[in-house]
């Protein structure tokens, strides 16, 4: 059916392809390839994948060139292509202690079993920019060992054996793990969910928000127990099989804060813990998120009330960045219906103050002349 | 029955065209509920195993998977036809619990248990309410029932055949109970009639 | 790499089956308990937050091959996102579309309810930004929905008295407060206070999505809509004091349009279909004729 539009279509038609004439660029420049942001680019498409919370780098690429190097743009669509995606099935946990390592630090022991491993990190590089950068300069191969196969221990495993740290905690045998993306958001959350959730928030807002915790806002003493980097294996049952079989392998971050806590009401004094895991490399993500985690907790431990990094519903509520850039950015849409009514309303309230004003002046006039 | 004629039944009689068969009985659903006590009549899209009729397996097939949970009333929990059927077609998972039930569906509607054993939400998620099923014999030829409520333009009368006993009792307590509360869809070969938890039913027309 | 035929393809009306049964049955306990909002696994689209998701999903969840869609925003049907959202539908559903808001069967709309009367079986899709009409009063869920389990809505007639107390009359112009079947307190979304009386009692059937906090809510046919008032100060809808300027229509809501930077302005029908209808039947406003093109 024939609809008439008086401009709108045209318009929107226009706007694209002026937008996809800017995201060319200069035509005389080689077009970029999706390998080439894979592996030149990877910490960029690690955060799409994590925010976008689906691990394809390829798709992930493409979503930044799509979005012409916009994170959160790349994010949504990344987003916005996983909603549609058919769920087979959910793996089982990850086990990051048979984790094969890149990176592994610890800053609560000097040394520990596994060893300390600096890996691909920019810690102690020295920021000054490399012109050598400019050019494709011959770089040279890593050092490289075989690696060490079977499982590293985690720092929490470590505390553990002294019972200085809580433990794990048992989930109800009935608990069924939370998936924000296709149930209803509900408060108080639990803590799986609200892990799910952090998980895909924006890096910015946690790293703000954890920040703010050791700036006093909700003060929780945290060590970083331990940072790792590597890849592990995803595994789901098949129950035609009765075990589980790996499909593949991914790459994340996790890191495990250990916090002094003085004890309350119900624990008694010992570590407690916060816990960050991302896709990819990124650890700022990882460290941020694992801050937020316990300060989250302040309910749980019987701890006092007083920041916002301790507010459940402001948090979770606001971390999503393709929800706030959303309704930040509908603002653009027209509210020119609304803003209308306002105008009627602004109006009718200056002219009932105008004519109070005048008729105070009046009164102001007549005692004068009474005067 | 040999298993061989369960599973061949099991398999056959689903929707031949899922995302427009559901989408159009979706709709008599909705207009079913937002209008009470308006006959919608839809088309056998499903051959269920009796004794679950068309209509039901329909509606079945529309709203139920995995994340809703089925209760079944004895005649049909007993038939392992019919539970075969269902979980083929829906992947719905079975309950024996009222109260854990998303869906509950009743072949026979004059065994129902009370309205209230099923789960009626709470004050603060009213929505998580059981919403019933049941076959009846036929959607008129009963007795003269009046509706009023939302949906209902003045009011609106049926007259249903094969209602549970005592069921105006138990619909005056359910709906005592607003916001809490069941939501019913009568069911015959002919078609369904809606009667969400804001409907008043009196006798008379 | 194949994304690209995987991208390619895309189920009827865009939302996979077990999202669409998810949020039919949301939609369904929605118009069994009106008014009340029922949380939904708000799926994200590919249109942002805060766009019309919420309707974009409740209008995939119901929309079939017979229906014939009418997109409309701020009354219009050629603003910008009304033009996409029709044009998104056209495209995963290849659904009928109109401008005609008699011949739609669903009617999706951002800031109004149209002017022409609306008839049994046609459904009004709202796209809702906040659902919570406590929201400003209590920005928490835990809070509010406690609120509304226990009907205790004193603190919407406090704020609103205070309006009075301190200007002498209401001061909220649009998502003005309704109570729905005298049950719950309910945002009619951000369409001026004007469209409010269309809601009472009305024949269509009233769905609700909010994409972004992830609710669906509803207003059966024939179900009382009352705007929250008092007695000494009752409900009042916007007047404006002349009719639109190419139609000559009353008793409708109209655009203010600028025509040039010495203040002169004209008002026009926000209803962009009810104005068009009108002209068509000969009615003729007195600036008829001098309309400012739409820009491209």
């Amino acid at each position: 059916m024939y609809v008439a539009v008086k401009g709108g279509e045209a318009a929107i038609s226009n706007a694209h392809q002026l937008l996809a004439d800017r995201r060319r660029g200069d035509r005389s420049v080689p077009a970029m390839t999706i390998e080439q942001i894979v592996e030149q680019l990877g910490l960029a498409v690690d955060r799409i994948m994590s925010e976008g919370s689906l691990y394809d780098k390829e798709l992930a690429a493409l979503a930044f060139k799509q979005a012409r190097g916009d994170m959160i743009e790349a994010i949504f669509l990344l987003r916005a292509y996983r909603t549609t995606l058919p769920r087979f099935g959910y793996s089982n946990p990850i086990d990051t202690g048979d984790m094969l390592i890149e990176r592994r630090i610890s800053a609560t022991y000097k040394d520990l079993p596994g060893g300390q491993l600096l890996g691909p990190t920019f810690d102690y590089t020295h920021r000054l920019l490399d012109p050598q950068l400019k050019g494709d300069e011959v770089v040279d191969e890593p050092q490289s060992r075989d690696a060490e196969t079977g499982h590293t221990p985690r720092v929490s495993e470590i505390l553990d054996q002294e019972g200085l740290i809580e433990g794990d905690g048992e989930l109800p045998d009935d608990h069924r793990t939370g998936d924000l993306t296709r149930e209803p958001m509900e408060f108080p959350m639990t803590r799986d969910t609200r892990l799910q959730a952090l998980s895909r928030g924006d890096e910015g807002f946690l790293l703000a928000l954890a920040y703010s915790t050791q700036r006093g806002y909700a003060r929780s003493h945290p060590f970083a127990g331990e940072i790792r980097i590597g890849e592990v294996e995803v595994e789901i049952d098949v129950p035609e099989l009765g075990f589980a079989v790996s499909i593949g392998r991914i790459r994340v971050t996790e890191c495990q804060m250990v916090n002094q806590f003085k004890g309350s009401a119900k624990p008694p004094p010992q570590f407690t813990r916060g816990y960050g895991l991302v896709f990819g490399q990124s650890e700022r993500k990882a460290m941020s998120m694992s801050m937020v985690d316990r300060t989250l907790r302040a309910t749980e431990l019987g701890e006092d009330l007083t920041a916002p990094a301790q507010d459940e519903e402001f948090v979770i509520s606001h971390s999503d960045n393709v929800q706030a850039t959303g309704f930040v950015e509908h603002l653009k849409l027209p509210h020119y219906v609304d803003f209308q009514a306002e105008l009627d309303l602004v109006r009718r309230m200056r002219s009932e103050f105008d004519a109070r004003q005048d008729g105070a002046e009046e009164q102001g006039d007549n005692l004068e002349a009474a005067e | 029955m040999t298993a061989q004629a369960t599973h061949s039944s099991a398999f056959q009689g689903g929707f031949a065209n899922p995302v427009f068969d559901g989408q159009s009985v979706f709709r008599q659903v909705m207009n079913a509920l937002a209008r009470p006590g308006m006959k919608t009549a839809f088309d056998g899209l499903t051959e269920p195993p009796s004794p679950l009729i068309a209509t039901v397996g329909s509606i079945a097939a529309t709203l139920f998977d995995h994340d809703t949970k089925i209760w079944l009333d004895p005649v049909l929990s007993r038939n392992e036809a019919v539970a075969g059927w269902l979980t083929f077609h829906t992947s719905a998972p079975m309950t024996r619990q009222t109260l854990d039930a998303d869906f509950a569906v009743l072949a026979d509607g004059t065994a129902m248990p009370s309205l209230e054993s099923f789960a009626q939400g709470t004050q603060e998620y009213p929505d998580r309410s059981t919403t019933l099923i049941i076959q009846i014999e036929a959607l008129e030829g009963g007795r003269d029932l009046r509706l009023t409520g939302p949906g209902i333009k003045d009011f609106q009368t049926i007259a249903p055949q094969g209602l549970p006993e005592h069921f105006l009792e138990q619909w005056a307590g359910n709906r005592s109970r607003f916001p809490r509360g069941v939501d019913i869809i009568l069911a015959a070969g002919e078609g369904i009639i809606g009667l969400p938890r804001t409907v008043k039913i009196e006798i008379g027309s | 790499m194949n994304t690209h035929a995987q991208l390619a393809t895309y189920n009827f009306a865009y939302l996979d089956e077990q999202t669409k049964r998810m949020i039919r049955r949301a939609i369904l306990k929605a118009i069994a308990i009106p008014g009340y909002q029922v949380p939904f696994a708000s799926r994200e689209m590919p249109m942002p937050y805060g766009w019309g998701t919420g309707g974009v999903q409740v209008t995939a969840s119901v929309l079939g091959p017979d229906d014939t869609l009418k997109v409309i925003d701020q009354g219009a049907d050629d603003t910008t996102n009304a033009v996409s959202i029709r044009a998104f539908f056209q495209k995963v559903a290849n659904v009928a579309v109109t401008t005609s808001t008699a011949e739609a069967t669903i009617i999706q709309t951002r800031h109004r309810i149209p002017e022409e009367t609306l008839k049994e079986g046609q459904i009004l899709v709202y796209q809702v930004p906040i659902p919570e009409p406590l929201r400003f009063l209590e920005p928490r869920e835990t809070e509010t929905r406690k609120m509304h389990a226990l009907e205790e809505y004193g603190l919407m007639h406090v704020k609103l008295y205070e309006d009075i107390a301190k200007n002498g009359h209401i001061a909220t112009t649009y998502a003005y407060p309704v109570k729905v079947e005298g049950r719950y307190v309910m945002d009619p979304s951000p369409t001026p206070k004007f469209d409010n009386p269309k809601m009472h009692r009305s024949e269509a059937l009233q769905l609700f999505g909010a994409g972004r906090e992830k609710r669906i809510y509803a207003v059966p046919p024939y179900t009382d809509v009352v705007s929250l008032d008092f007695e000494d100060h009752p409900f009042e809808i916007q007047k404006f004091d002349e009719p639109c300027a190419l139609c000559g229509a009353r008793n409708v809501y109209l655009d203010e349009v600028i025509l040039n930077d010495k203040g002169g302005r004209m008002f026009v029908c926000s209803d962009t279909d009810h104005c068009e209808k009108r002209r068509a039947e000969g009615h003729v406003g007195h600036l008829a004729g001098e309309a400012p093109e739409t820009a491209q």
